[in-house]
């Protein structure tokens, strides 16, 4: 499979048209990013009865632009403790990854037609990238991205940013179980790892043509729920923001950063937040897919990229509706709630997808299938819980012994 | 929509061409590997049952794993009469696209490992209780680890080979630092772990140069591309990955170069899991070594053959004779350890049926043996494992005689005093390299036995013919004048009593164990394609 | 081209792992084994082995080498060591011996064998991956018909690491003192 783009061999156009992708998708993350910081103080400020941003630029929109300038005009602090090439270096390390993981995002394309557009004569994706393994180019991205917080944290040699690097850490580690379980779920479905094939199999008919064969509705919604916790967790956003509890930490993990190493931290939240509700968008509910007509670069240009940026702002909303509402959860509360509940939540499920594909594939009689796994789901779920109430209990014995 | 719908209208949807690359999986032998099972999943019930049972009766997980390690023996019992060629048996095969071989050898050295384990178990029941640290995790892992080692000596394939070494291994690091009160324990993990890790980087990369030279990690494929074409190519690459792996399994079995961790872990680690290091690691140690070059690699014997060679000579010699230097009992069996497997390298240099099959009876009868000799460590050592030097041993034999008289067999047993099953044990072994033509290799190891020799008595006269108590010891203060008696728990002292037993038994009816050992063998070297 | 890849990547590979070795700071060490990791996921690419290339990054750069730093800052052990005490003497020059040793000798086994392998007819059918499809199906086949039981030993392995970190994990109760403690209390 792979673009149609370098089938044919690699000449000029196709490096010019390569180069064109790279500007686009790398232009149009800004911009969503710079929208993203607007839009996320605006809305919050709504939720708060204040008006928020409404200065710079009509309704505010240039807020984030001036803020950025302001931040690059600033002065370069290098703490006197701090680990002079490594506090250099974290920034780029969260930024960078940051950038790539959107690459493989399908931004557009009508995927009842193949999924590709027509740009300088040539057939192309609508998207930078499309690996044979791109879910988990996502996956390796998220995981760089650990460094550069964890790094920032270290390397400032102060206390509260080491606390903080060690929180995300641990968070994120934590997290990325349960994203990658939830994220299997959709790869069984799909039964390819290429994000472009992933939205290819998500565009058919669906049930009764009404309800869209999204992988939402196929995997059933908990591994988009799971994903969508964890993603939140991965970046951490409220109500997983213990990484930035000013209340606890100051700051958290960027303290003692100020100027455009701060501003790169902050970039890179914010696209990775973009990014995650991009990967939502593909994973879950079928990219660029949806309704289209009209004469052809209408049908294959805008449409797609509308409903791919129309369910963009919908998550984009949803993290900052998070945010708005949730308060912050307790260390310990994070880690039950991650190792407890959403790993063996998606565990369970991706096997419950496994069954019922096996017995698809196999013939079983359904009704059968399903009591033996209600069977199981009971009894996994007892033995869970007994043994999870027995750990407790072990536990306050022995903080009795020790007290 | 409810998700149970959700499900059924995915039921209902046709299959799509993508995902429907049906895979047709390779047939089980569930039969071949029910050992297996036996040892692994029961210890996995048995944690599971630990943690939500509020309250068991004394001694629960020591009879639990008895009885888990005995099914799994008298199961792969039953298995040796089907795959030895006796009485119309099917003989030996391999099963799970050929990764497993199920013979003889594979089944002897499975109840070797079983028998460890019970007795490992049998003298952990008082030890654990004694320090304060009873649980099922001891006795899970026991079960693991020599899950781990039915595993190796049942590898037909060197990624599987490798992965039962870890899985024997794991267990045993952690068990090697159970005892967390003690930070000896602690460092003995600590210790063990990391130049274990070393050595299996070894094996890793010895896996890949073999791999690399002979395009395949299935020991009978690698067999038979040597057969045609017994010189490979990468015949420097085949040396250089079989010189890592020996390198590999020359710590785990503490061969001389590669002993430096044995004396700390031994004395370090709790008594009844260096009864088991010394018994089933060592025994799953050379079931893999066997495997790998007497039989994969024995068109390559002249190239190996040195190597091994000046290994067992170094093994042998060092052992003994750093065990003469040593105060400490369980630093001396350590060395003396070393200097018994120089006795196994023997056998396995030798590269004959008849090597191998002394390396199994050596196994089985060392592993009695050594078994024994912790049992009774155990128990003298006392709480927190404090008295182990030779001084805790004076006067043994006026204080306890049954118990004196019970050591010394089991010490005489290790010097190869014949009526023990030790003196058959190193005459198989010698008798091999003398068959073989290795004169002066035969005559090393009875050097080393005499060095060795002097170890053992020197605990047996500290026992029987040493004056009881210095009264002008130490600093001159009176001490107390009779130390406490040993304390035997019941389960201790019927190990004690059965490995007595077995290895007079042995000692005087030898014919029993080297049958058994003997038909094990031949079906190994042929069993292979 | 591939050459070059190969060339980069290598040295990426190499700086990496003597850059591990070179720092004195233990977090600089184990950035440059990050360094390392990428390296050989750009050779997995340059292979045409993306799933590996992505494993890689996730598993050892994502994870495993993350857990490294993660102990590194939580004991406080960065502080560059002091190599100036040598505990036995004369083991430095050993070891580095040991390790040219091992390196020279490895490195006359590989480069002799490679002159002929390309001509060597393939022995294996493990060897023959079809190239036409991608690398996680030939992966998967491969786990679940030839190493299967590897596949599964894999899974005891990883439950009795699990099981051994818990045991290891679990500290003992304050009121119960070091056996050593106990000795020094008597005496």
């Amino acid at each position: 499979m792979g673009d149609p783009l370098y089938a044919g061999g690699i000449g000029l156009t196709v490096v010019l048209v390569t180069l064109l992708k790279v500007l686009v998708t790398f232009v149009l993350l800004l911009v969503a990013t710079m929208f993203m910081v607007w839009f996320e103080r605006k809305i919050v400020a709504d939720m708060q009865h204040r008006i928020g941003p409404n200065r710079a630029g009509p309704w505010g929109l240039l807020q984030t632009l001036a803020d950025g300038t302001k931040l690059f005009f600033k002065e370069d602090l290098l703490p006197d403790r701090a680990d002079r090439i490594v506090f250099r270096l974290a920034p780029v390390l969260a930024v960078v990854p940051a950038f790539l993981a959107f690459a493989i995002v399908p931004i557009g394309g009508n995927f009842a037609e193949g999924g590709t557009v027509s740009m300088f004569g040539r057939e192309t994706f609508l998207q930078l990238a499309d690996p044979p393994v791109g879910v988990l180019f996502f996956l390796a991205m998220s995981g760089i991205g650990v460094y550069g917080v964890m790094l920032a944290g270290w390397s400032s040699g102060s206390k509260y940013p080491l606390l903080g690097g060690v929180r995300a850490t641990a968070q994120i580690v934590s997290y990325e179980a349960a994203l990658g379980l939830s994220l299997a779920s959709v790869i069984l479905v799909n039964g390819t790892l290429s994000t472009h094939q992933i939205v290819a199999e998500q565009a058919g008919a669906g049930f009764g043509g009404i309800i869209p064969n999204w992988n939402l509705v196929v995997t059933g919604v908990v591994p988009a729920i799971i994903f969508l916790i964890a993603g939140t967790a991965e970046l951490n956003r409220p109500p997983f923001d213990l990484v930035e509890a000013e209340q606890e930490l100051v700051g958290g993990f960027n303290t003692e950063y100020s100027s455009i190493r701060f501003a790169l931290f902050f970039l890179a939240e914010f696209m990775n937040t973009v990014t995650m509700s991009a990967l939502v968008v593909t994973l879950f509910l079928g990219g660029p897919s949806g309704p289209v007509w009209g004469p052809e670069p209408v049908r294959t240009w805008f449409f797609p990229i509308f409903w791919f940026l129309l369910k963009l702002v919908v998550f984009l909303f949803v993290f900052v509706w998070f945010r708005g509402t949730l308060p912050r959860l307790r260390y310990d509360q994070l880690m039950d709630l991650g190792w407890k509940a959403l790993i063996p939540l998606a565990l369970g499920w991706f096997l419950l997808l496994g069954a019922v594909r096996v017995a698809r594939n196999e013939g079983w009689n359904l009704v059968v299938t399903f009591g033996a796994i209600t069977v199981v789901v009971v009894v996994a779920v007892t033995l869970l819980n007994l043994s999870l109430r027995a750990a407790q209990r072990q536990r306050l014995a022995d903080a009795e012994v020790n007290a | 929509m409810s998700l149970l719908a959700s499900l059924a209208a995915q039921a209902a949807q046709p299959v799509t061409p993508v995902t429907s690359v049906l895979v047709e999986t390779p047939s089980v032998d569930w039969w071949g590997l029910l050992p297996l099972i036996l040892l692994a999943a029961p210890a996995m019930v048995l944690l599971h049952a630990s943690s939500l049972l509020r309250r068991v009766f004394r001694g629960f997980y020591a009879t639990a794993s008895v009885g888990i390690a005995g099914t799994a023996a008298a199961f792969a019992i039953v298995q040796w009469f089907r795959v030895t060629d006796l009485d119309g048996g099917r003989g030996p095969y391999t099963t799970v696209a050929s990764a497993y071989t199920v013979d003889g050898y594979s089944v002897f050295i499975t109840v070797v490992l079983c028998v460890a384990v019970i007795v490992s178990s049998l003298v952990a029941d008082g030890y654990l209780r004694r320090e304060g640290l009873d649980g099922a995790e001891t006795y899970a892992l026991l079960l693991l680890s020599a899950s781990g080692g039915v595993v190796m000596a049942s590898a037909n394939d060197l990624i599987v080979l490798f992965l039962g070494l870890e899985v024997l291994s794991i267990p045993v690091y952690v068990l090697a630092a159970s005892h967390l009160r003690r930070s000896a324990s602690q460092e003995a993990g600590f210790k063990y772990f990391i130049l274990g890790a070393f050595a299996s980087a070894f094996f890793l990369y010895g896996i890949a140069l073999v791999y690399g030279a002979t395009g395949s990690t299935n020991l009978g494929t690698i067999r038979q591309t040597l057969q045609d074409d017994p010189f490979v190519d990468g015949g420097a690459l085949l040396l250089a990955g079989a010189a890592f792996l020996l390198v590999g399994f020359g710590f785990k079995v503490a061969a001389v170069p590669f002993h430096a961790w044995t004396p700390d872990v031994y004395q370090g680690a709790p008594s009844p899991v260096v009864s088991y290091m010394a018994s089933g690691v060592k025994a799953a140690g050379f079931a893999g070594l066997v495997r790998v070059f007497d039989v994969t690699l024995a068109g390559q014997v002249r190239d190996w053959q040195p190597i091994v060679v000046g290994l067992a000579v170094l093994t042998l010699l060092g052992g003994s004779v750093l065990a003469v230097a040593q105060t400490d009992v369980k630093r001396m069996l350590a060395y003396s350890s070393i200097s018994h497997a120089g006795f196994l390298l023997v056998g396995v240099a030798v590269a004959s049926p008849e090597g191998a099959a002394a390396v199994l009876f050596y196994l089985a009868a060392y592993g009695l043996m050594i078994g024994g000799t912790f049992a009774v460590v155990t128990a003298v050592a006392g709480p927190g494992e404090q008295a182990t030097g030779i001084d805790a041993f004076r006067g043994l034999g006026r204080r306890q005689p049954m118990l004196a008289l019970g050591f010394t067999v089991l010490l005489f047993a290790q010097t190869g005093v014949p009526l023990t099953s030790g003196f058959f044990a190193k005459f198989g072994v010698i008798k091999a390299a003398v068959d073989g033509g290795w004169y002066w290799l035969a005559a090393v190891a009875m050097l080393s036995a005499v060095v060795g020799a002097f170890v053992y008595l020197r605990l047996v006269v500290a026992m029987f013919m040493v004056e009881d108590i210095d009264p002008h010891h130490g600093d001159g203060d009176v001490v107390a004048a009779t130390p406490a008696p040993v304390a035997m728990p019941a389960a201790l002292t019927l190990a004690l009593a059965a490995t007595v037993v077995a290895t007079l038994v042995v000692g005087f009816l030898p014919g029993l164990l080297t049958d058994l050992a003997g038909d094990a063998v031949p079906v190994v070297l042929a069993t292979l394609p | 081209m591939e050459f070059v890849v190969f060339l980069i990547a290598g040295a990426i590979v190499v700086g990496g792992a003597i850059g591990v070795l070179a720092f004195a700071n233990p977090v600089h060490a184990a950035l440059s084994l990050v360094a390392t990791l990428f390296g050989v996921a750009v050779l997995f690419v340059a292979q045409n082995a993306q799933f590996l290339a992505a494993v890689q990054v996730i598993v050892y750069a994502g994870a495993i080498v993350v857990l490294f730093l993660f102990v590194i800052m939580l004991l406080g052990v960065d502080r560059s060591d002091d190599l100036r005490v040598e505990p036995i003497v004369g083991q430095r020059p050993l070891a580095l011996l040991a390790g040219v040793g091992v390196l020279a000798a490895s490195l006359v086994a590989v480069l002799s064998a490679g002159g002929s392998t390309a001509t060597r007819t393939v022995r294996s059918t493990a060897v023959a991956i079809p190239t036409e499809e991608p690398d996680v199906t030939s992966l998967g086949r491969l786990l679940f018909t030839d190493h299967v039981l590897a596949l599964e030993i894999t899974a005891i392995l990883l439950t009795v690491a699990v099981v051994g970190a818990v045991v290891l994990a679990r500290r003992p109760g304050r009121d119960e003192p070091s056996v050593e403690a106990d000795v020094e209390a008597e005496a």
